[in-house]
């Protein structure tokens, strides 16, 4: 079944209580938008529906009711999807807004997402440390980042079940194409409980200070189809260059620049293939684990390539 | 609103054949600052590459300032690398290597046109680094993978990029596949030989 086809015929299912909508015409006019038009499809499925919603005399979040799916949180990728969700409050926040009734975290095995519930949905307030199953909340996306809005459609069943709380870990493997500034060798923040890390001697919070050494790698993983990237510890960079802290402060000091750490390292793994696991963290994925691929199958890859 | 962390730019997998061919460039915007991208004749855009090769040759071209012209061969062509004043790293790494070296590059896509009218394609360098033959053997792979994929869906619909290529080049998809092919099967024949001589017993 081709892609528009499967769009087409979840876009009339939606509509299945509301209007008689056929799939075949769904399909045509998408086909019209997307192949006559050159509009890309989810523009497409969005004026689609829109006119649909028109036609009904129904507003976007009356649709969707039953169809949505049961996910995890980790593994929300694309926004205004009608989403089903088993998870424990992890965290409140304070509102910002009068708008908004709640706003936080909500976590299931797979990780952590944000929420929000409008006071104009009316709904239930949900309780810290108690784990819900929660029925059509819509995602939404904001530079890369995911989170599920609440609204007056979402039914909320509190659970009596102990929910573990993942690390939205991922694996990415990939080339090492570029190294960040702010790595190697580099100072941060002696002040308690911040770690930031010093520029030009200054922290952005606490000002001129001595400063810590500590050893960080900010890399990009590039596999040739999507940039990561990510972040290596003191230990990970330890474990990646097979550089000690103690070796590279005296490297710093021998060169009276601590910059000559990052080019020493930037040697010896830039253009070098690794997979790396670790929690995400905003954009980054912080390496908990790494390995180097090692030699490529050529067989099974030459079976692969002369079946396309 | 602006956004605050600009998307960076993939770094595409090609092969020297036809990343030469690659002389078509255009922007996605009117915006002085927009990136400009290579069109890839197998339908693609490229804004940045990642290659791994055999530096066979460096010379330094300049005049009065350091100009580094390296050529990075790969199973199908050569990449012609040019690092100045303004890649101080990159110039440096060439300065210091000794060909033949295998290297992985990362750089972006740069035309020019000769005085016969001739469009050249080749590599402004961000980095480069010696690696070893593990590296390269996997660069081959993912490449010729990559080029597979590219060619297959060349012909689909909704491929811009497909659609493009055909619009500007006349160059035939199936020369790359071909050439994709034929990068695996040599890597595949040389593992062979190099399994066999590891395999056989001490001074024989």
């Amino acid at each position: 079944m081709s892609e528009l086809r499967q769009e087409a015929e979840a876009i009339a299912e939606q509509f299945s209580d509301h209007l008689n909508v056929d799939a075949d015409e769904v399909e045509e006019r998408l086909e019209n938008l997307v192949n006559e038009y050159r509009v890309p499809l989810d523009e497409a499925r969005r004026s689609v529906t829109n006119s649909y919603l028109d036609d009904a005399g129904m507003e976007r979040e009356e649709i969707g009711r039953g169809g949505s799916e049961q996910v995890l949180v980790n593994d929300i990728d694309r926004d205004e999807q009608w989403v089903d969700l088993r998870v424990k409050l992890v965290d409140l926040w304070e509102p910002r807004s009068d708008a908004i009734s709640q706003v936080g975290l909500l976590g299931d095995e797979s990780g952590t997402i944000k929420f929000v519930s409008f006071v104009t949905s009316e709904l239930p307030k949900l309780e810290e440390g108690a784990s819900y199953q929660l029925s059509n909340v819509v995602t939404d996306e904001y530079e890369g980042r995911y989170s599920v809005k609440l609204n007056r459609t979402t039914t909320i069943t509190e659970i009596d079940e102990e929910i573990e709380v993942g690390d939205n870990a991922e694996t990415v493997e990939g080339a090492l194409v570029d190294i960040q500034s702010g790595s190697g060798l580099i100072k941060r923040c002696p002040e308690e409980d911040c770690t930031r890390v010093l520029q030009n001697g200054r922290c952005s919070e606490h000002g001129q200070g001595e400063g810590e050494f500590d050893l960080r790698i900010k890399g990009v993983l590039d596999d040739g189809r999507t940039v990561t990237e990510v972040i290596f510890d003191r230990e990970a960079t330890e474990e990646l260059t097979g550089m000690t802290l103690a070796e590279a402060k005296e490297m710093a000091m021998d060169a009276l620049d601590t910059t000559v750490v990052a080019e020493e390292m930037a040697g010896d793994i830039l253009g070098r293939y690794y997979r790396v696991t670790g929690p995400t963290f905003g954009r980054y994925v912080l390496v908990d684990e790494q390995e180097e691929p090692g030699p490529v199958d050529v067989e099974s890859a030459l079976i692969k390539a002369r079946s396309i | 609103m602006s956004q605050s962390t600009p998307t960076r730019e993939v770094a595409r997998r090609v092969f020297a054949s036809e990343f030469n061919d690659a002389g078509y460039t255009f922007k996605e915007s009117d915006d002085e600052r927009a990136p400009v991208y290579a069109l890839l004749p197998t339908g693609a855009s490229a804004n940045r590459v990642f290659f791994v090769g055999t530096l066979t040759e460096k010379d330094d071209v300049g005049d009065d300032a350091e100009y580094w012209r390296a050529r990075i061969v790969d199973p199908t062509g050569t990449f012609f690398v040019y690092a100045g004043q303004y890649q101080p790293e990159a110039a440096s790494a060439i300065r210091d290597l000794e060909a033949p070296a295998y290297v992985a590059v990362v750089g972006k896509p740069r035309t020019y046109e000769t005085d016969d009218g001739t469009i050249r394609v080749s590599v402004r360098p961000e980095s480069i680094t010696e690696v070893d033959a593990t590296v390269r053997d996997r660069w081959v792979v993912e490449t010729a993978e990559r080029t597979l994929e590219r060619v297959d869906a060349f012909e689909e619909e909704a491929n811009e990029y497909g659609r493009m290529a055909r619009e500007e080049y006349e160059f035939d998809p199936a020369t790359y596949k071909a050439a994709a092919l034929a990068a695996l099967e040599d890597l595949d024949e040389s593992d062979e030989l190099a399994g066999e001589t590891a395999d056989s017993p001490a001074g024989v």
